[in-house]
Order: C-alpha cells, then sequence, then structure tokens
C-alpha cells in the first residue's frame, strides 16, 4: 500500500529531514509521518512550508510516496531512496553510513 | 589574508591586489547573505540566486559547492587546498567534473563562507558556476605543453574570464553561457559542443586569429556550433565576443528557459542572419575601447611563461630501459603519456576511472599526493581535463617511471587514457537533484566488465559517456557509445547512442532503439564492442567502423533477441 509521507532539506547544512508526526522534522524515514489521505497530506505540506521557512529549518519541501512492506517503510521512486539512506555508489556515507 | 603565492613556475595567471580585493570582498557579502538567511531576514526566494551566484546548489543530501578551476589549470598548492576542504569540511572528496571544475558534495551552508575564505587564500573562488552568466572558459588540457599546439588557448581563456567577471551586461543573460578555447587543430576541448567555441590559429604572417563557432551545446536539444566567422584578428577577440553576447542578450529567449540557450536562437535564426547581426555589432562596437592591445595580451602571456626545461635528449636510454623491463609501465606510457613539445619530456594523464570506480572522483589523499607528484616533477602545475582525468604537462620522461611508481599504489595508476574504462559519467541520481536515472553504477559496471587492460588496448580508442538526465552532463551525445539514464514508471533505464564525435569532426550519436536496463546496458556495450572487434578493418577505431558499415549491425547485435 503506498502512503504519503513529507521531505526537505534542513537549511543550515542541507541533510534531508522527514515531517514527523509531532510537526517537528526527523532525520529517519522510519521517524516520518505517514498520510493515507491525500487531501491531509497537501494540508499538512502547506502548514509545514509555512512553519519551516517561518523557523529557518527546511527548504525544498514535498510529498513523496512510500510503500510499506511487511512492515517496512520503502520509497516508490529511487530518487527517494537513495535520498532516504544516501549515494548507492557510496553505503559509507549518508544516513545509511549510521545504520 | 594569508595569500599563498602559487607555484612559481606552475602556468596559472597570478593575481595581482584588485582580483584579490574582489575575491576577498565578495566572500565577506556571502558571509552576511549567509546570516541574513539563517536569522530570517532573507527569505529562500531572495536568497536562493544568491547561494547560486557563489556556486552553490542544493542536492538530495546536501548542498554542493562548485568550485571553479580556470580553465582547468591548478597550482599544486591549489589542489592542497581543495583536499583540505575535502577533508575538513566535507567527507574526504571531491569529483572533477566535465566543465574542468570540482564539486564537494557534502556541504553545510552554515560553513560556506569559510570555505570560500579558504579558497580566496590560494586565488580560488566558486563565482560564476551557476547562473546565467558565463561560466568557467574550457581549454585543452595539454596547453603549453602539446607538440601540435599553435596557440596558447590560456592566454585568451584567462582574457575572457577577467573580461566577464562580474561584467554587468552578462550577468544575467537569458540562460547560462559557455565558452571553449583550443589553440590546436587536434581540439581536446569539445569546441563545436559549446556556446560558443573558439579554435585559436596563425595565418601565414605569424599572427594570431580566431575561428568562431557558435551555437553548439548538448542538453534536451543538442546543435553542432556553426562557424560563423573564419578569422578574427587578435585585437578584435573581445570586440567580436562581446558582439556575439549583445546579440544573444538581445533576442535570446527569457520566456521559455528550454529555448533560452543560444543554440536554440541560433538554430531559429539561421547562422548567417545570426552571423550578419553580430557582424553589424561588431562593426558597431569596433574601435580604442573594445581594442585588445597587444602590451596587454603579452602582459598576460607572461603568466604561462615556459618553465625552466633541461635541456635533454629527445629519447631517453633509461626511459627505454625502464619500459622494457615492466610491462606494466610501459603500457601505461603508450596510453596515458602524450608527446611533449620540449625534448625528453612528456605529458602524463592521471587517470580517475580506475576499473570498477566513480569517474572522476578523487579523495583528499589522492590530490595531496598529485599535488606532491606534481611539486616534484611538473613544476607545481596540475591540469584537470573534461574528461574528468588530471593531468601532469611537463614531466621529465627520465622521471615518468617514478611518477607511475608513486601514482599506481595510490589507485591512481591505471591505463586507459581514451580506451573503453575511460568513461565520462555526471554524478547522477546518486547525488544530483535533476536527476532522471543513476550514471555512476552503469560506469563502474562497464569499467569492471572490460577491466582487462589488454582487451582494453585492443579494442582502442572508444568513448563511452553517461548522463543520468537530458541536461546532458556527461557529455552523452558525442560519445562514441553514448548512454542516457531515463526514468520509465519509476524504473531506470538507458537510451544507447552511437557515432558522437566530439572533435572538430563534431557529430550528435544516433540513438539505436529502445531504451534498456542497467545490466542490459552492459551486455549491449559488450555486443557493440563484438561486432566492432568482428567487423574491424586495418586500423580502423569504433568509430571508422561504424561509419563504414552504418548502425544496422550494431543495432541488430543488441535488439535481434528481443
Amino acid at each position: 500500500m503506498a502512503v504519503k509521507a513529507i521531505t526537505g532539506n534542513r537549511l543550515r547544512d542541507g541533510v534531508v529531514v522527514f515531517l514527523g508526526p509531532d510537526a517537528g522534522w526527523v532525520e529517519s524515514l522510519d521517524g516520518a509521518a505517514l498520510f493515507e489521505d491525500a487531501e491531509a497530506a497537501e494540508a499538512t505540506l502547506a502548514d509545514a512550508k509555512a512553519k519551516a521557512e517561518r523557523e529557518r529549518f527546511a527548504v525544498d519541501i514535498y510529498l513523496f510516496d512510500v510503500l510499506i512492506q511487511d512492515g517496512r517503510r520503502q520509497p516508490v521512486k529511487m530518487r527517494e531512496r537513495i535520498r532516504a539512506l544516501g549515494p548507492s555508489v557510496r553505503t559509507d556515507l549518508g544516513k545509511q553510513a549510521a545504520a | 589574508m594569508n595569500h599563498i603565492a602559487p607555484g612559481r613556475h606552475a602556468g596559472v595567471y597570478h593575481y595581482d591586489e584588485i582580483d584579490r580585493r574582489f575575491i576577498t570582498e565578495r566572500v565577506e557579502q556571502f558571509r552576511q547573505q549567509v546570516t541574513r538567511r539563517l536569522a530570517g531576514e532573507l527569505s529562500e526566494e531572495e536568497f536562493k540566486p544568491l547561494r547560486l551566484m557563489n556556486g552553490l546548489y542544493l542536492q538530495l543530501h546536501a548542498y554542493m559547492l562548485r568550485v571553479a578551476v580556470p580553465y582547468g589549470v591548478l597550482t599544486s598548492t591549489q589542489l592542497r587546498k581543495l583536499g583540505h576542504i575535502g577533508r575538513r569540511y566535507d567527507k574526504g572528496y571531491g569529483h572533477f567534473t566535465t566543465r574542468q571544475n570540482l564539486q564537494f558534495n557534502w556541504i553545510r551552508l552554515e560553513d560556506t563562507p569559510d570555505i570560500l575564505a579558504d579558497l580566496a587564500e590560494v586565488d580560488m573562488h566558486a563565482l560564476q558556476t551557476s547562473g546565467n552568466c558565463v561560466r568557467n572558459v574550457t581549454t585543452d588540457q595539454y596547453v603549453g605543453a602539446a607538440k601540435d599546439e599553435l596557440v596558447d588557448g590560456r592566454v585568451y581563456a584567462e582574457i575572457l574570464r577577467q573580461w566577464t567577471t562580474a561584467h554587468p551586461e552578462f550577468t544575467y543573460l537569458p540562460r547560462k553561457f559557455k565558452i571553449a578555447i583550443t589553440g590546436s587543430p587536434n581540439d581536446r576541448a569539445a569546441v563545436r559542443a559549446h556556446d560558443v567555441g573558439v579554435l585559436a590559429k596563425r595565418n601565414e604572417a605569424g599572427e594570431i586569429g580566431f575561428t568562431f563557432y557558435v551555437g553548439g551545446g548538448l542538453g534536451r536539444s543538442p546543435f553542432i556550433g556553426k562557424l560563423i566567422k573564419d578569422w578574427v584578428a587578435e585585437e578584435d577577440f573581445v570586440a567580436y565576443l562581446e558582439a556575439i553576447l549583445r546579440v544573444y542578450n538581445q533576442h535570446g529567449r527569457r520566456d521559455n528557459m528550454y529555448k533560452a540557450r543560444i543554440k536554440i536562437l541560433v538554430h531559429e535564426m539561421g547562422a548567417e542572419k545570426f552571423g550578419a547581426e553580430v557582424e553589424e555589432e561588431f562593426q558597431a562596437l569596433r574601435g580604442p575601447k573594445y581594442r585588445l592591445p597587444h602590451e596587454v595580451v603579452e602582459e598576460i602571456r607572461a603568466n604561462y611563461a615556459p618553465p625552466p626545461f633541461e635541456t635533454l635528449p629527445a629519447t631517453s636510454l633509461d626511459f627505454e630501459q625502464k619500459k622494457a623491463a615492466n610491462p606494466d609501465f610501459a603500457r601505461w606510457v603508450a596510453v596515458n603519456v602524450a608527446e611533449h613539445r620540449a625534448p625528453g619530456y612528456a605529458i602524463a594523464t592521471i587517470s580517475l576511472k580506475p576499473a570498477g570506480g566513480i569517474p572522476g572522483d578523487a579523495s583528499s589523499d589522492q590530490m595531496d599526493l598529485v599535488a606532491d607528484l606534481a611539486d616534484r616533477y611538473s613544476f607545481g602545475e596540475i591540469r584537470v581535463s573534461h574528461a574528468q582525468n588530471l593531468v601532469l604537462a611537463h614531466v621529465r620522461q627520465d622521471d615518468l617511471f617514478a611518477l607511475w611508481s608513486a601514482l599506481e599504489p595510490a589507485g591512481l595508476g591505471t591505463a586507459n587514457l581514451g580506451l573503453i574504462g575511460d568513461i565520462i559519467a555526471c554524478p547522477g541520481l546518486d547525488y544530483c537533484a535533476l536527476a532522471n536515472a543513476r550514471a555512476i553504477p552503469l560506469a563502474q559496471k562497464i569499467s569492471a566488465r572490460f577491466a582487462d587492460p589488454e582487451r582494453q588496448r585492443a579494442i582502442g580508442e572508444l568513448g563511452i559517456k553517461i548522463s543520468g538526465c537530458i541536461n546532458a552532463c556527461g557529455h552523452h551525445h558525442v560519445g562514441h557509445i553514448g548512454l542516457l539514464g531515463v526514468d520509465k514508471k519509476g524504473e531506470e533505464f538507458y537510451q544507447i547512442t552511437v557515432g558522437g564525435d566530439p572533435t572538430l569532426t563534431t557529430a550528435i550519436g544516433e540513438i539505436l532503439g529502445p531504451s534498456v536496463t542497467e545490466d542490459a546496458a552492459v551486455d549491449a556495450i559488450e555486443g557493440l564492442v563484438n561486432v566492432y572487434m568482428e567487423k574491424r578493418e586495418g586500423g580502423e577505431r569504433f568509430l571508422d567502423t561504424l561509419k563504414r558499415l552504418g548502425p544496422a549491425p550494431f543495432k541488430e547485435r543488441i535488439y535481434a533477441a528481443a
């Protein structure tokens, strides 16, 4: 089943962040808020963009699709999989390195 | 600020106090802009164009800083500084690009003013590496050393750097603008694939002049640069370019970014009409203000005086003996070393394409090593090639063995220059926010498949170029074999082209057929190579056999089984 999550890059260092369930930002997709309802996701996105700009926390904020398979979260598109993990050609770098 | 003098004999332009003051002021301007952004005094919309004017992009994982390497020439001091920045502010490496620049992939916005200050200490910056301005002028990586060179392109590339830096009329062009210049009849700078390609040459009287090609470019709509003027005298060099840019600035489309490059204007207007408008503008502005005085040219040329070469015999017995005793060294010399104009010297290319490696990536340790080797063997100077390799341009033949012996254990001794393993690849979807597909893993698989150095040499000259999207930073259109990554319903596929040519006989590759998966693309390359090896005659290169037979047998081999 595909659901939606919200992502952006942290302003001060560019690190990939995800909107968490309490309207705060987290660094791991596992901690991201998931939206089954597209309209609710769009409404939350608008709020998140305004709040992030107000707080100068994150930029380039958008929705993306996530599949949940066997309880694990996986972005549908390769672009988002790479953002969530790090470069596929340098598995020693990015979020995957800390995992 | 503590300025470190570039290598005494390195062929770089020596900044004066005006240059240094300008760069330092720009660093402080940007420091204030970052402070204001982080304090909320600037919105992202206001800040984004400012950071881009300082070479700072936001990519998939972090900010990316693109550092300008003017016409691809670095001193050892500058390369060490790049290594230092990679180590201190990034993750211990950088990526050399097809624009002869260096990109850092893991930069923090809040560190960037300090990084730019570090760069300014060695007369470097990140200006004009983004935005709709004249970008870093590129040239032949063998400049000042090649035996076939007629004119030193660095002199005129530097004149263009000075002319275009912060030029108020050309800071907001319809779109970015790339100029390449070569002073050799054997084009190593892909000049006709640029917005303006300049061929510097001499007439029968020995005077220097320039041939101008305009409207070349790759990307979404590839075009080959059209000849608009065969001879422009040296004194009119700047005036003629100013005229080209004025006509473009006047007529270039600003309503549609996909039609805003000069190639579209030249295509739609026609090269003849475009050339006529340039001529009219040129005649109108020609005069004392735009004349390039010979004494200014000579003053700049003095920065590129030949280093103090020793008087050496053309051939060295010791060098020949080392080659005879060591086949790996002999192979590296045969593949990666080019003839130098000075007797007893050679041009050595350091491949950044080890089998299975990431094209163009160099670690900070490797940068330090190359800087040390440049000091020891090449007058403290390094060049970056548009093919993402490094070059030591002035090495004594007798030093080549010691150089290779130091490169080899550091993973820098691969003998594949111009061969199938010497793949150009953009960062692709592993790093780039614009990419549709990954480029690096495909390059790694192909270079691993063809890792056998003897097989590579048997195949001979074959340039594979890979882009992760239609913007074509990997120059796939002009690859003998080009690979373009596309997104098909969320899956990465690769379109294959053949017959591209980046030299003065420029050609855009022809699409062979439907795009294929990454694994199938590696097999397809093998299939193309096999057809060539089976059918080549005499000393034919891949391109020659392709021209003789046409694409049909190649296409059949790849798609027959489908």
